[in-house]
Order: structure tokens, then C-alpha cells, then sequence
């Protein structure tokens, strides 16, 4: 990953609707795969792809505007790991089966291990190192420190982000709904029961989240 | 007495804020410099020899750094050469890597690729070609369960408590006046921590080598890399701070540890390497296939008169994995005459390794399984059959308890959970047209203390800093430490920082064993005890100095100050002392050890669970529905922590109860449900609240802090009370987890 100064063009915060955008995105890709020549030579070749073909793209994360050239064979959890230093993402199975990877994309809650890095130009991403406000902790942030709603701590940023939209989408309203729409990330320690308590806890509470 | 509240306050985590941030750094987290990636080539073949390695196409992918095998490994020193012709390794010998062309197990490492970045890795490792000569591979368990035979290592220790035990007449069970006898089997199971088993391996020089590690004791791989790579211990540094969870699979150094630190050899420069979640169920050891019979032979007034009970573990070809399977039977009740027999049978699966309660979370599925099919029979309820039988003393070895509170346990437990409403009778109880179970079984944990060191030190602005080379895979080691701390130094604990982690720091034993609180907690006291002693004697010192005469039991600590009980008012701060002697700090290391008492006392801990199942009578899934937990584990040092650990035993033991299970397909002798998709476990809607009760009074002859381990006793009994519960409500008896619909139907 470099981060490059000459910018690509953003399609602007307009995002159309998600069939449109999906198609535009997988046209993207088709492109990305096939239109270079070391690529069709490689196929030809049956060699491995030259890496060094890499893409273009600008995104914001955690509030900050960022362009950067990619493997295309990144994953967004990769490239916030391993190329941005975003570690606060977990990799806990890379199969979108735990959701330790969980982070926020155009403010969905997204599995970043199952998303390539190449579709999310132009997107705003929110992972868990911008949900508190400076040094100033997320309401929800608070409250697992307050419940123990962690042992390890590694699933937890997951947790939180999934918190936080379980919240927004409405779906907080009782502990059965709660564990129903958490039960996408996994706790091995098992510290759901405190999980659970310490959303309905922000949501009782009124906090904006 | 029973404390529903909180008795001390409880503090929050100490490191709470660094994991709700995303900032505390985990091993694969370190940003260094010219960093490179491995990937693991591993078997695909259970039994064989490797034939050819073809890594051209790998190795010509941009990036590729390095592909290592057995043909081109730096190789590690402290292996011996391999033997011409070579030979299979002889039991008792740990994995060696990249070392000759065996294959032991499906999914053995048996090359690596390095290159800069982790998708040029992941893609060259795809193509690394590897041919076998394959051999036929034993993995199925039952199908070569006449194999099975006393451990070797057993029978060349004529003191293993694994060896066979007879205690009264061993013929007493044929003469009960009630017989029951079942076979209980247990699947593999893996501990699936959230991280995956991650390693950076650094080289700083040809001699010196610093990891960032995933493992649970980072002196013991400090001591494992050492011999094998030949080096002093000094010059192997292990970084481990947060551990993302471990349940056991971090004891051992596993071979892509090793793996990482040859790569890092070969490339020079800093690898790091995380394993997949497919290698995490194949790499790094399980809870291993158990069966087990037990014989229970009782009176027809509810007495038991005779056990007998034969557990058969798996093992790998290459190493023996002993464990507790056949041991709680030996104490855990009053009955005269108990037998015991512990087989191991070898198969060519990646060796088996402690995983949470080991042994006695297998055993105690079994045993108390049986009590309660016993209860059933006698017609007596199964709490009232396991009071009658209650063990005033240790029957194995005739000797006290140094305490036991279990009837309390079971009174607080019963009455909490309302246990008097559940009607005797399978299938009797019903809510909401589901099937209700009432189940409860009984737990126990051995005592585990082992030597270990603190240092505490005190600096000129009254702040504390505690270091021991202890871990902390997810309990809150920290946190408990710095209570401690606190409360034996009178000092606010967000004055105090404590370091665990590292292994340059003072000798502690790994996380495992439920012994970090017996014997780091016990350091930690006995340091901080030296340096308000040592604090006292400088304070003594200062010119008209209130503390001139005191002794120390006279004196209290408060607040940052040390004063004479009898005179509050007369205090001297901690960093008065320090600036009076002009002393940047005042520091002290102590050992904390156990002694004799172990001789005088049998020590366990001990508690119960009781489960309420709902079971759908129409498509027989099972749900959990309340839990209620009851353990004696001495003196709780932090309420919050504590509940957290028994929660997540409650958790772990309903996974085991109702879904975990490695699956093989014994064709290929490899694992098949190797993700989260088919090894399931319990997830946010599988869990109701779960009610936590304590006896909470020190245990005073096991170590200076009076309290016992709380990790393994959490999860031990845990899969029987389920399995209880679900007889109780459908009157099937499932005797192999997990018992899944199909088992019920």
C-alpha cells in the first residue's frame, strides 16, 4: 500500500441505490481483473498475477480523507490491519462466521473480513478506533467496561460496533431481541449475558449513540 | 455465608479501556519494521512420507521471499540428526519441524512460504505442489479401541496416578443391591479461542531472539525456544501482553511457532504468522475423544457401595496426552470401594492438549451422569443422593478437606434456583407447551499452586509498580493483582500499574491449572508485604518519626500513608519516605512458594450447577434456559472478574453439552467441520442470564491469600447438569455429547 498523491475521482457521497452501486462496483472489478496486459499474459501463462498491478482508490476512515494503492486481493480487514495499522479490527475466523472484523461501512454494520478493499471506494468506514470522541469513551464503550462485557477483549470491537448498530437500527428494545440481533459475533470467553446488559443499559439510558 | 453482593469493591479492568478502544495489542498487532508474512503449507494426508516438493510455480510469485521445508530449513539445534535411514519419531518426542519427510497427522506443517505481504504469501502457499507416499492412517476411535493400553510413560512411573487403582473390593459391585453400568463418549473438541494462534518472530542478532506470542506462559516458551534453538534463556525475549483467549491451546509451543522463528532465520528479518481457523482446529491440540464406562453400584437406602470406572483417551503416535479423566472419581463422594483404570489409545491425529477443566470436565460429564441415572433408579432425588453420599473427608487419600462448604453450596444453589418446585418424574414438568428439565450436577477442581515472583516498587510520587512474568489470557490477572496490591499497601489501585507478560520479568508459572491467583496473587501479597516493611523501617527513621517504635502488625496503610493503628493522625505518605531518603524508589522481589500443607490437607475446590432446559416436543431442540452456579473457591479477590470466569465456564460448558464436536472424516483422517459454520458454539441467543453465587471465605491452608483457582472448576459438571436436565424434561438419557436433535429424536 502506498498512499499516492495523485487522487482518483469520488463519486461523491450521492451513493445510488445498492443494486446500481453493486453492479457499478463488480463492473469495477471485472475491469481491474482482466483489462491489463500482464494480466491476460499471465493467464495465457498460467503464471502467477504480478501484484505490482495495483489499484487506486480514496476512501475516508474514521473521518479522514485517505488514497491509497492496494493489492486488489485485499480484504478491507487486511488492509486496515496490516497495511493501515488499524488493529482495533480483529481477525478472529477471516470467513465472516465470527464478527470480530465488524466495522462500520456508509454506517452499516459490515463483516470487513468478507468485504475486498477495492469496493469501497469512495465509502466512509468507521472502525472502533473512531467510535469514542477524542479521549472522551462511546456511551457503549462505558457501559462493557462498566458490565465486564469482556474477558480476552478481542471480540470486543466487534461487539461494539454491532452494538452500536443494533442500537441505531432499532433493535435494542429487549434482551431477547438484543441477543437475537448480537448473535452474529461470537464471545468464546462468554461474556454475553454482561454484553447484553450493558446495551439495554445505553439504550435504557438514553445516550445518543 | 453466601454473599449475593458485591463483598469488596470490585474494580473495573484495569486494561477495560485499552480493550473497548481496540488499543491493547495482541501478538500479531506489532507494527515492526520490514515486517514479512508466512503462510503454512501443511498436510493433506494423514500417515505417509513426503516424496517431492515442487515450489517453482510458489516461489516464482512477486514477493515470494522464501519456501521453506525439511529440505532447506535452517534447521533447529537442539533436534538430534536425523537417523539413516530415517525412522518415525519414538513416543514422547514433540512435533519436530521441517526436520525429515514423516507425515504424523493431517495438517502437519511441512513448509512455509514467506513474501512481503500477506496476499502474496497466501497465494504462492496455494501453489506449493507436495507429493506423498501415503500410508494407511488410523483415526477412528472406536474402530481401534482394542488397541488401546497403558500410557507408556505410565508404566515406567510406578507412582502415576494414572496407574490402576483399587480402593476397598473390587469385586463389590458385583454384589450392589442396585447396578447400573453405561458408557459415556466424548468427541474431540476445540478450545477456538477468538484470536487465532499468532507469532512475530524477530532475530535481533544471530543469537538473540524476540517473539510477540500467543501462548499462556511466556516463561515456558521462553524456556521451550531456548533448548530448542540452543540459545541462553536470556537471549529469548517473549512478548505476550494480551492474549485473545487460549483455554488451554496456548500452553504447549506449537510447530508454527517454531515454523515462524526458522522462516525469520532463513529471510532475516521479523515474520509474523497467524494461523487460519482451519489450522486452529488442526494445529494446536483439542480436548481429546474420551470414552468411558462407569459401573455404580448403590444401596437400596441410597448409599453408594462401589464405582468403578475405566476411561480410554486418544493420543497421537507420537506423544501421550495424559489427563484427570478416571481421578474426581477417586474423591469426589463418600464409597468405600472405587476402581479406576486410564487407557490411552495412539492415532494419527495431531496430539491432544489440556483444554479447559481438563480431565475432570470429561470425568465428572460421565460420574455425575451416573449419579443422576442412579438417583433415578433408587427414586430419590438427585440432590438428596449426592447429600447423602457427601465426603466429610478426602476418601482417596484419608485426609481433611483444608475446606469444603459443598452443602452449602448445594442449600444456596437449590434454594436460588428453586430446585424444590422440579417433580420428580421425566417429562413431568411442562411451560409454554415445551418439555421442562430441572438438572443439577456437582463440581470439584484440584488445588494448583506453584512457585512464583513478584517485584513491587514504589517511586517518589507514591505510585506503585508491580511486574511478574504471569499472562493474562482473559480472567483479568491485572486487575485482581492490583487489588491485591492495593489493599496490602494502602494505595489507590489507579496508582498502580502492573506488568505480566514479558518474560524478562520476575518467574511466575503459565495461566493454566487455575493457579495464577494461588500463586502470583500469594507473590504479589508477599512482595508488597516486604516493601511496607521495608517503607516502614525508612520511615522509622525520619527524625521524630510517629512510626520510631512500631512494630508491623501495629501499623495500617491508607490512602498512600502508613500510620500506627492506634494513632491515625500521626501518618507519613509513601512519597515523604522516599523524598526524606532521597530515593528515586524502593524496591523488593519475593517468592511466594507452597510447603507442607499439601501434606496435611487435601485441597480442591468445590461447587454445583443447576440448569433448567426447555425442550421443544416437536422438533427436540434443546434450549437453556436459566442457570444457577454455586463454587467455593475461597477468598474472591474481585466480584466483577470472578462472576465474568464463572459465566464463561457456564457458556463453555453448554457448548459442550449441546453443539462442540470435531468432526473426522476417518477416510482421509482429517478434521471436516473446520469453521464456525460446523464447529458451533454457544452465540448471544444460546445464552440466558446466568446467576452467580460465591461462599467467598478464605480457604486458610492454601496459601497466604486464602483463595483457590476459579477458571476450570466454572466449566467442570456443567455438561452433566445440561444432560441431566434434558433427561428430566424428555426422559431420554443422551450418554455421547453433544446432544444434538438427532440424539433425542
Amino acid at each position: 500500500m502506498d498512499e499516492f498523491p495523485d487522487g482518483v475521482s469520488r463519486p461523491g457521497d450521492d451513493h445510488q441505490e445498492d443494486r446500481r452501486f453493486f453492479l457499478k462496483q463488480s463492473l469495477a472489478i471485472a475491469g481491474l481483473t482482466f483489462a491489463p496486459v500482464s494480466f491476460l499474459q499471465a493467464a495465457e501463462l498460467d503464471t502467477p498475477i504480478d501484484p505490482a498491478d495495483k489499484v487506486k482508490i480514496a476512501l475516508t476512515i474514521n473521518g479522514t480523507q485517505r488514497r491509497l494503492s492496494i493489492d486488489p486481493r485485499s480484504t478491507l480487514l487486511d488492509l486496515l490491519r496490516e497495511q493501515l495499522g488499524l488493529t482495533g479490527t480483529k481477525k478472529g475466523c477471516d470467513f465472516g462466521q465470527c464478527g470480530a472484523c465488524t466495522v462500520h461501512i456508509d454506517g452499516q454494520r459490515t463483516l470487513s473480513c468478507l468485504s475486498f478493499a477495492v469496493m469501497q471506494q469512495g465509502r466512509k468506514i468507521t472502525t472502533v478506533e473512531g467510535l469514542s470522541n477524542g479521549t472522551q469513551l462511546h456511551p457503549l464503550q462505558e457501559a462493557f467496561i462498566k458490565h465486564d462485557g469482556f474477558q480476552c477483549g478481542y471480540c470486543t470491537p466487534g461487539q461494539l460496533m454491532s452494538a452500536v448498530s443494533c442500537i441505531r437500527e432499532g433493535h435494542a428494545s429487549s434482551e431477547a431481541e438484543i441477543q437475537e440481533y448480537m448473535s452474529g459475533n461470537l464471545c468464546r470467553c462468554g461474556a454475553y449475558p454482561n454484553i447484553v446488559k450493558a446495551i439495554l443499559d445505553v439504550k435504557t439510558g438514553g445516550d445518543p449513540v | 455465608m453466601f454473599n449475593a453482593k458485591l463483598p469488596e469493591p470490585s474494580l473495573d479492568r484495569v486494561d477495560g479501556r485499552l480493550k473497548v478502544t481496540g488499543t491493547a495489542t495482541y501478538s500479531a498487532e506489532y507494527p515492526l519494521e520490514n515486517l514479512a508474512h508466512a503462510v503454512l503449507v501443511t498436510s493433506t494426508i494423514a500417515k505417509g512420507r513426503i516424496t517431492g516438493l515442487d515450489f517453482k510455480l510458489a516461489e516464482s510469485v512477486p514477493g515470494v521471499l522464501a519456501v521453506i521445508s525439511h529440505l532447506n530449513s535452517p534447521g533447529v539445534p537442539g533436534y538430534p540428526p536425523v537417523k539413516q535411514p530415517a525412522e518415525r519419531a519414538p513416543i514422547g518426542t514433540a512435533l519436530r519441524v521441517f526436520y525429515d519427510d514423516f507425515v504424523y497427522f493431517s495438517g502437519q506443517p511441512v513448509a512455509v512460504v514467506v513474501a512481503q505481504t500477506l496476499e502474496q504469501a497466501r497465494h504462492a502457499a496455494s501453489l506449493a505442489q507436495v507429493n506423498y507416499q501415503t500410508e494407511k492412517h488410523q483415526t477412528d476411535f472406536e474402530a481401534n479401541v482394542s488397541k488401546a493400553a497403558v500410557a507408556l510413560s505410565v508404566q515406567r512411573n510406578k507412582t502415576s496416578p494414572f496407574q490402576d487403582y483399587d480402593r476397598g473390593n473390587p469385586d463389590a459391585i458385583k454384589t450392589a443391591d442396585v447396578k447400573l453400568e453405561s458408557t459415556y463418549v466424548f468427541p474431540t473438541q476445540h478450545h477456538q479461542p477468538l484470536e487465532p494462534h499468532a507469532i512475530i518472530a524477530v532475530w535481533e542478532t544471530d543469537d538473540k531472539l524476540t517473539i510477540y506470542d500467543k501462548n499462556q506462559g511466556v516463561k515456558s516458551a521462553q524456556g521451550n525456544l531456548a533448548s530448542a534453538f540452543k540459545l541462553p534463556r536470556e537471549n529469548v525475549q517473549v512478548n505476550s501482553p494480551f492474549i485473545g483467549g487460549a483455554f488451554g491451546s496456548g500452553i504447549r509451543v506449537w510447530p508454527h511457532t517454531i515454523a515462524a522463528v526458522l522462516a525469520a532465520k532463513k529471510v532475516k528479518r521479523p515474520v509474523k504468522l497467524v494461523l487460519g481457523r482451519e489450522l486452529m482446529q488442526m494445529s494446536v491440540g483439542s480436548r481429546p475423544f474420551t470414552v468411558q464406562k462407569i459401573a455404580i453400584g448403590a444401596s437400596s437406602d441410597g448409599k453408594l457401595t462401589a464405582i468403578t470406572h475405566e476411561g480410554i483417551g486418544q493420543t497421537s503416535t507420537y506423544e501421550e496426552h495424559l489427563e484427570r479423566t478416571i481421578l474426581a472419581t477417586r474423591a469426589m463422594y463418600a464409597c468405600p470401594n472405587v476402581s479406576t483404570r486410564y487407557r490411552l489409545l495412539n492415532l494419527d491425529v495431531n496430539t491432544p492438549t489440556w483444554m479447559r477443566g481438563p480431565g475432570d470436565a470429561t470425568g465428572m460429564f460421565a460420574l455425575e451422569s451416573a449419579l443422576d441415572e442412579m438417583a433415578h433408579e433408587l427414586k430419590i432425588d438427585p440432590l438428596e443422593f449426592r447429600i447423602r453420599n457427601h465426603a466429610d473427608t478426602d476418601p482417596e487419600r484419608n485426609l481433611p478437606w483444608s475446606a469444603k462448604t459443598l452443602k452449602e453450596c448445594y442449600r444456596t444453589g437449590a434454594e436460588r434456583f428453586g430446585w424444590d418446585k422440579r417433580t420428580s418424574e421425566p417429562r413431568s414438568m411442562q411451560a409454554n407447551g415445551l418439555l421442562v428439565g430441572y438438572g443439577m450436577a456437582s463440581s470439584l477442581y484440584g488445588f494448583h499452586r506453584h512457585p512464583s515472583k513478584a517485584k513491587a516498587v514504589m517511586r517518589t510520587d507514591g505510585s506503585v509498580v508491580m511486574q511478574s512474568a504471569t499472562m493474562d489470557i482473559g480472567p483479568g490477572t491485572g486487575t485482581a493483582m492490583t487489588q491485591i496490591a492495593a489493599k496490602m499497601l494502602g494505595v489507590s489501585p489507579n496508582k498502580i500499574r502492573f506488568d505480566l507478560g514479558d518474560s524478562s520479568l520476575p518467574d511466575a508459572p503459565g495461566q493454566n491449572g487455575s493457579a495464577t491467583i494461588t500463586s502470583v496473587g500469594s507473590a504479589v501479597h508477599v512482595a508488597c508485604e516486604a516493601l511496607k516493611k521495608k517503607l516502614l523501617t525508612l520511615a522509622a527513621a525520619m527524625p521524630n518519626s510517629p512510626l520510631a517504635n512500631s512494630r508491623f502488625e501495629d501499623i495500617t496503610a491508607k490512602t498512600g500513608r502508613i500510620f500506627p493503628t492506634a494513632n491515625p493522625s500521626a501518618s507519613i505518605s509513601y512519597a515523604d519516605i522516599l523524598k526524606y531518603h532521597q530515593l528515586p524508589q524502593v524496591e523488593v522481589t519475593e517468592e511466594s512458594k507452597p510447603g507442607p500443607e499439601r501434606d496435611q490437607y487435601s485441597m480442591y475446590s468445590f461447587g454445583c450447577h443447576f440448569v433448567e432446559v426447555q425442550v421443544n416436543p416437536l422438533t427436540d431442540e434443546v434450549r437453556v434456559s436459566r442457570v444457577v452456579t454455586c463454587a467455593d473457591v475461597g477468598k474472591i479477590i474481585n466480584y466483577k472478574t470472578a462472576r465474568s470466569q464463572s459465566i464463561g465456564g457456564i457458556v463453555g460448558g453448554i457448548g459442550m453439552a449441546l453443539m462442540e464436536e470435531s468432526v473426522m472424516d476417518h477416510r482421509f483422517g482429517r478434521y471436516i467441520n473446520t469453521d464456525f459454520a460446523g464447529y458451533h458454539i454457544p452465540v448471544h441467543a444460546d445464552i440466558p442470564q446466568i446467576e452467580v453465587y460465591y461462599v467467598d471465605q478464605p480457604d486458610v491452608y492454601v496459601n497466604p491469600i486464602g483463595s483457590k483457582g476459579l477458571g476450570e472448576i466454572a466449566i467442570v459438571g456443567v455438561a452433566a447438569a445440561v444432560a441431566n436436565a434434558v433427561f428430566h424434561a424428555t426422559g431420554k438419557r443422551v450418554r455421547q455429547l453433544p446432544i444434538t436433535v438427532d440424539k433425542l429424536v
